[in-house]
């Protein structure tokens, strides 16, 4: 199917193209950009007037549910949310129930994703048996069946000569290793961040240093194995600092935030409001303005949803005994968008945090317009406002702190190799 | 953020949920309306109509016989007829929430929850969730929470500091022990500054310290003899049995020994220096018998009090 | 006919309860208006047990209405209420509804031989099945308005009709 997107502004960071321009689509590949391929001629258009044309979305975590936690959120529901939310590439992180620690769970979702209407699924696969941390995992059959990186989602690895061993054997077949660093003793029972607001509220705290300790583990043993170390989910200004460090010290690290530590901190608790609660703590208004520097300049590679549907009975606790994360799919783009106009980034800079960057850390030929490349595309009015509410959000997970709230930038279309995965409603 | 929970869009008192935020106002209304209140404890009848014919429900899912009791007393005798249910053996055992329970009482048309919970913002659940199904007019008053919130200690300790001292804004008071898992001392602090208390301080070693507490307002102390010199009054925390030997502290004796409240590091205090104590004491701990029992200490005054705090407390939400 | 003032009326209200007077006799003032009236009485007709106060705000029947109103004062009743002889005063008398609160009140302390009312005033509006045993002036006024009485620095006492 041929398709021309026509009147819309094409914002592509990984080709420097930001202009009003044309894009032309022919059997799931993208045939140009400006000047349509000789011969083409369309079968389809697509109206972009007023409208951001970018590429798809990747999203480095976002939580499917499945297998094992079906009640929370399925394959169905939360690709959905994907599409509806420009997100057309994700990786989903290993913490499934049973983990995705053996090649046939893997090559299961693999499977049960392979839909046209559905984003492109890379599972991050285990590093340990059951993320217990204890024995490594059949990484290379692993990596057959599908995973593009290793890690324990947001289980820790106690014993750090098994860290080390699993760091060697990742590195032996030039495998990613996605850490978070959280030491486990220094977060115990720990519910929010170490500040004036556990301190206010009564909740026990995860303080900094919980990151920087484990984060000095991580970085040493990826200087030490020469492993491609990915940090996940960076929460504090001195954890940010130290992985500056060592990028300078010449050690191969990346690093991604979530999206809503851009946009939240330690206050927005509240009254132990539930949707706040998340791994890693949201931190004190400076970490948060750290983290949003850097992610502007570049110490942060990549932003990410973390994506985590959460049931509502899950939320309906005290707040250290609720489901810890936080419904974010759909709102990627939004809130990448208010981050650049906040911080009043030019789009470009700020969409290749969501695009062509995590595609980098993927190793993926993802997140680019660029001609020949799959033509996973995502299409939205960047001054159409959306209400935060129930109704309106697809996952199945309706737990966001962002509940009620007016956001800027409606996608109007998703496409998936070429084909109209979303479109939004009319009117 | 949200409207602060416990008032309604008048601003008048709805549930009582901690005192942080409470306006002035509100604090002193309920001090002064517990006045009166001392006195029918006084009668032969020590009975009052007001609450007759309403369901309080002491909802304890943390044991505490002598809080309970006391909040009991207070409704009795404001004639309220008062259901107690200690839960946590009973059914959240078998898998039964806590707003599940909550829903039941409530569907046994109680018109006030007292709830004790070990974890912190239990009664903002319980309040939210009443006012998300339109129950509003069931009150909630928060008898401790986990850390962060007891605020009819905090309340009947700020009665019976202006019971003995008449006025807040020319004190020193310094807090001396457990802050970090103190409910109660987060709601005296929050009362303290509130009412217009210049100095009030915390005495205590780091590992008993939340972080950044001196951003409550308050001035941070690690030598005790230091902190109470010239202090107006003193108030203890209870030190509970699991923090005295490990990682917090390495011993009862060494915390006494330093910590603890004796004659001689008392009268580094003003000599007129009142000392209270929330109860149960740990005598030998953190504080000296000879303290407990001495001149100085006003303990027994604070649970006279405490029922008429709570009965003050109890009579202004049941009349919304 | 205009409302005589106030200072003119506690004698007259004195002079209606001289002659019953006895020493088993004890008044109790109601707050705040009738605890004023009933400390000009006390003094004025050498009354020997000590005065009583009752602030009736726990016995009010608009509680569920109008909450807890009611200053800091608290109640007290000095002297042994079995088999007195008791007066309670008040400032003025309107629906009923103050004098059946500290009835109420009254018999938790016990129980009274004899037990009188006396106001200065008695504005009409009953809404209960009260009357006073001593008034020296009874007048009419509509429901929208409020009789008050107010007492200045040097401790006279003056009467005010206050719009609703």
């Amino acid at each position: 199917m041929r398709i021309q997107i026509t009147n819309g502004h094409v914002v592509d960071p990984a080709n420097g193209i930001d202009k009003p321009t044309d894009v032309f689509i022919a059997d799931g590949r993208i045939a140009g950009i400006g000047k349509a391929p000789a011969g083409f001629a369309a079968e389809g258009t697509i109206d972009a007037s007023g409208c951001i044309v970018c590429p798809g979305l990747v999203d480095l975590a976002a939580r499917l549910r499945e297998p094992g936690f079906e009640y929370r959120a399925t394959l169905e529901s939360e690709m959905a949310a994907a599409a509806a939310g420009g997100v057309t590439s994700l990786a989903c992180p290993p913490d499934t129930d049973p983990p995705l620690d053996e090649p046939g769970l893997v090559e299961m979702l693999k499977h049960r994703a392979r839909l046209p209407e559905f984003a492109h699924v890379y599972p991050v696969g285990a590093l340990t048996v059951g993320l217990a941390g204890q024995r490594l995992t059949e990484m290379a059959e692993l990596a057959e069946a599908g995973c593009i990186a290793f890690g324990q989602a947001n289980r820790v690895i106690l014993d750090t000569q098994v860290l080390l061993r699993a760091m060697q054997y990742a590195s032996t077949f030039g495998f990613p290793v996605w850490l978070q660093a959280q030491d486990p003793y220094l977060a115990r029972n720990g519910v929010a961040h170490d500040g004036e607001v556990a301190a206010r509220l009564g909740l026990t705290g995860i303080p900094v240093v919980a990151e920087t300790i484990a984060l000095a583990t991580i970085l040493h043993l990826a200087q030490e194995t020469g492993a491609r170390l990915h940090v996940t989910r960076v929460s504090s200004a001195a954890g940010l600092e130290m992985i500056r460090a060592a990028r300078a010290a010449g050690i191969a690290v990346s690093c991604d935030v979530a999206a809503h530590h851009l946009h939240l901190c330690e206050n927005d608790i509240g009254y132990f409001n539930p949707h706040a609660r998340l791994d890693p703590p949201l931190r004190s208004l400076r970490d948060r303005d750290a983290l949003r520097a850097g992610l502007a300049d570049g110490t942060v590679d990549a932003l990410c949803s973390d994506h985590t549907p959460v049931d509502d009975d899950g939320k309906l606790a005290p707040f250290d005994e609720v489901e810890i994360g936080a419904t974010a799919l759909e709102l990627l783009l939004p809130l990448t968008l208010k981050w650049a106009t906040e911080a009043k980034l030019p789009l470009a800079r700020a969409l290749a945090r969501v695009t062509s960057d995590p595609a980098r850390i993927l190793g993926l030929d993802a997140g680019t317009l660029g001609v020949g490349r799959a033509a996973d595309i995502c299409v939205f009015d960047p001054k159409a406002s959306v209400r935060i509410t129930r109704e309106h959000l697809k996952s199945q997970g309706k737990n966001t702190p962002f509940l009620g709230m007016e956001l800027d930038g409606e996608v109007r279309f998703t496409l998936i190799e070429g084909h109209l995965a979303y479109s939004a409603p009319m009117g | 953020m949200t409207r602060n929970p416990q008032l309604n869009r008048n601003g008048e008192l709805q549930h009582l949920l901690t005192i942080d935020g409470l306006p002035r106002e509100i604090i002193a209304a309920i001090l002064d309306t517990a006045e009166p209140f001392t006195e029918v404890a006084e009668r032969e009848m020590k009975k009052v109509p007001l609450l007759r014919g309403k369901s309080v429900f002491n909802l304890f899912f943390e044991n505490s016989t002598r809080t309970r009791t006391t909040f009991e007393i207070a409704a009795k005798r404001l004639s309220a007829d008062v259901i107690n249910l200690n839960i946590n053996t009973s059914s959240t055992a078998k898998g039964e929430t806590l707003l599940d329970t909550v829903d039941n009482l409530a569907a046994m048309q109680a018109d006030m929850f007292v709830v004790r919970h070990a974890s912190s913002g239990a009664p903002y659940l319980i309040a939210q969730h009443l006012a998300a199904t339109d129950r509003d007019h069931i009150h909630v008053v928060n008898a401790g929470d986990g850390r962060h919130a007891h605020p009819t200690q905090g309340l009947l300790d700020m009665y019976t500091i202006r019971h003995f001292k008449k006025d807040f804004t020319n004190l020193t008071v310094a807090i001396v022990g457990d802050v970090l898992h103190s409910r109660v001392a987060r709601s005296q602090i929050h009362a303290l500054t509130t009412l217009g208390v210049p100095e009030v301080r915390v005495i205590a070693p780091k590992t008993l310290l939340p972080t950044g507490v001196e951003r409550m307002g308050v001035r941070v102390f690690h030598d005790m003899r230091e902190g109470l010199r010239g202090v107006d009054v003193v108030m203890m925390l209870r030190l509970q049995n699991e923090r005295m030997n490990g990682a917090l502290l390495p011993s009862p004796q060494e915390y006494f020994k330093y910590y603890g409240l004796t004659p001689d590091k008392l009268d580094l205090a003003k000599p007129d220096a009142i000392v209270m104590h929330p109860g149960p004491m740990n005598r030998g701990v953190e504080i000296d018998s000879a303290v407990a029992d001495g001149r100085q200490a006003v303990i027994l005054p604070q649970v006279t009090f405490g029922i008429a705090v709570r009965m003050a407390v109890m009579s202004m939400l049941g009349g919304m | 006919m205009p409302l005589p003032p106030a200072p003119e009326l506690c004698r007259r209200l004195a002079e209606l309860m001289r002659p019953h007077m006895t020493p088993k006799t004890a008044l109790v003032g109601i707050h705040t208006g009738g605890v004023w009236v009933a400390e000009w009485l006390h003094k004025e007709l050498g009354i020997a047990l000590p005065l009583g106060t009752m602030n009736v705000s726990f016995y009010r029947d608009d509680y569920s209405q109008r909450g807890l109103h009611g200053g800091r004062k608290p109640s007290s009743i000095p002297f042994d209420v079995a088999d007195a002889h008791i007066v309670i005063v008040d400032d003025v008398l309107y629906t009923g509804r103050t004098i059946r609160a500290a009835l109420n009140e009254l018999f938790d302390y016990g129980r009274p031989a004899k037990v009188e009312l006396a106001v200065l005033a008695d504005r009409g509006g009953r809404e209960l099945p009260v009357a006073a045993t001593y008034c020296p002036h009874v007048l009419s006024l509509p429901a929208a308005q409020s009789l008050n009485l107010e007492r200045a620095e040097d401790g006279s006492l003056a009467f005010t009709v206050v719009e609703k």
